[in-house]
């Protein structure tokens, strides 16, 4: 039953991030692919709780180096991001 | 305790359903920015709620990642962007991939002899989506950054290997899910991994923007599917937002340039060039004194910069000479074509850093609109976005790919640093018409020398 329900929010997902990038002026869309991008890392949360002091030592190192990346992923995109939105305040002279 | 978790996990995912939304209008885009981020940071705090977890090794995790993180962030060049973001989104891919993996790892210890199908089908997919991103971000990065020919990259029999790798993946998959077997684990990893670099290298020419926003939308589809793996649902959710949201602006910006999703893919942009008719006249240069004298009497004046200008970093010397043109009283305009550069968008982050007013920016259409009134359009380092065989030779490969009309503007000044043709190989016609000039020459010297001329 949980599994349907996780594919059930899957699905309703999908339609949601269709949905919400309909109508996105062009300058914006290397900002919010960058944003976007920094989300995907929330792979993170699942390299957090591979991250066991019991169970498997392998599956522990795994989830280490893939925390490591994630967490580039994470930090870096919303800063990276975040910069070149700053550049667009800027206006006049 | 786990009802707290997944109670936060729901407030995470909303906060990421509006920070997307606000990063799609310019006004609310850098506070959506923030939104999503508060909603990631939520996600991790309550994710270490959870029992059992070595904070020891996670707190080194977060650590090294922010730190790297946080250094790339801030040393990263503007100019440099395309290739940094693809290169997180690699890692992005790894991470996922990895997850799947551990997951596995653990299943076996415990001996679990009931490891569901489903399960393993989600952990195949995690791994699969996962490394393709990993290594095909990566060869975008290599490509971007110049650490790799940019151009398209093919070998006979290419499709044919890919065509068997992926039947190849498929029966070891298959054998995976029978049998669980690690043998299986590793030859899927290695067969995706070996599949991202055999589907990104033979893409080359313009093509690369669409690419990385396509590897965008797969970092997410892989932390979906690790979300899957391990049945959390803020994974699902978030991942699948950026699979969706990456996909529908990876078609639109397939429609910039005419072109569908599939023929980027395996249409290999680079290896079609070459065919085209051949260009008639010659390149007239001129000095940038002779071009001063013009752009002094302009009445209307349009930029139409390209990935030169970002290259040469001459975005602070065309805003000065901007400024100085509207002081001259010209009316002063740039260009922005959707795909100019290496992403969309590229163009406005340059120009914005420049300071440029933001009303002054132009989209394609409004500009090809009054095209015909400009006294003097100056292409910094663009080609292929303003490419008249786009509109007229149908033999070229750009053929019915929407340009800036530069053609029809009464002058036309090309800033380029030599005689070659462009990241894509064609040949422009735009440089041989009658009304074009070409400025040789480094595009950030060019401009600082006509800003020094108007100043003195």
């Amino acid at each position: 039953m949980e599994l349907i329900l996780l594919v059930f929010v899957f699905v309703m997902a999908v339609f949601l991030g269709f949905e919400l990038i309909q109508k996105v002026p062009s300058q914006l869309h290397t900002p919010l692919k960058s944003g976007t991008n920094a989300i995907s890392g929330i792979t993170m949360v699942g390299a957090i709780v591979a991250i066991r002091t019991s169970g498997s030592e392998l599956a522990s190192w795994l989830g280490f180096a893939a925390l490591i990346l994630a967490t580039i992923n994470v930090v870096g995109g919303y800063l990276v991001t975040d910069r070149m939105l700053g550049m667009f305040k800027k206006k006049g002279r | 305790m786990e009802f707290i978790i997944n109670l936060s996990y729901i407030a995470a995912s909303v906060l990421f359903i509006l920070g997307i939304k606000m990063l799609g209008s310019a006004d609310t885009a850098r506070k959506g920015n923030l939104v999503s981020s508060v909603g990631m940071l939520l996600a991790v705090v309550v994710t270490l709620l959870e029992s059992g977890l070595d904070y020891t090794w996670i707190g080194a995790g977060l650590v090294i990642g922010s730190a790297i993180g946080v250094v790339w962030a801030r040393r990263v060049q503007m100019t440099g962007m395309p290739e940094l973001v693809a290169l997180f989104n690699g890692f992005g891919g790894l991470g996922s991939l990895l997850v799947g993996w551990s997951e596995f790892a653990r299943e076996r210890d415990f001996g679990s002899s009931d490891y569901p199908t489903f399960t393993a089908f989600a952990v195949i997919f995690a791994i699969l989506v996962g490394g393709i991103t990993f290594t095909g971000s990566l060869i975008a990065y290599l490509k971007l950054s110049g650490k790799m020919s940019g151009s398209a990259f093919t070998f006979p029999g290419q499709k044919a290997i890919n065509a068997l790798l992926f039947l190849a993946l498929v029966v070891v998959g298959g054998v995976f899910v029978a049998t669980h077997a690690v043998w299986a684990l590793y030859a899927i990893i290695a067969l995706s991994l070996v599949l991202g670099v055999l589907g990104v290298i033979p893409i080359g020419g313009g093509d690369m923007p669409v690419v990385i926003s396509f590897l965008n939308s797969f970092s997410g589809i892989a932390a979906s599917a690790a979300g899957f793996v391990i049945l959390n649902n803020v994974l699902i959710v978030a991942g699948c937002l950026v699979g969706a949201s990456g996909i529908i602006l990876t078609v639109i910006m397939c429609k910039a340039m005419n072109r569908t999703l599939g023929h980027v893919l395996f249409g290999s942009f680079g290896a079609a060039a070459g065919k085209s008719s051949a260009v008639e006249g010659e390149m007239k240069a001129i000095t940038p004194e002779d071009a001063f004298f013009v752009l002094e009497a302009a009445q209307s004046v349009v930029f139409i910069p390209g990935y030169g200008m970002a290259v040469a970093q001459a975005q602070h010397a065309v805003k000065e000479l901007g400024f100085l043109l509207e002081d001259n009283g010209a009316e002063v305009r740039y260009a922005i074509h959707p795909v100019a550069g290496r992403m969309p968008g590229h163009m406005n982050v340059l120009l914005a850093e420049a300071d440029v007013p933001y009303e002054q920016l132009c989209e394609m259409d409004d500009v090809n609109a009054i095209i015909e009134t400009v006294d003097v359009a100056i292409v910094i380092g663009a080609n292929d976005v303003v490419n008249p065989a786009a509109a007229e030779d149908e033999s070229s490969p750009i053929y019915g790919m929407p340009i800036i009309n530069a053609h029809k503007a009464r002058t036309v000044f090309a800033l380029k640093r030599g005689k070659g043709t462009g990241f894509s190989g064609l040949e422009n016609s735009l440089f041989f018409r009658e009304n074009t000039r070409m400025i040789y020459g480094d595009a950030k010297e060019t401009m600082t020398g006509l800003v020094a001329q108007f100043k003195g």
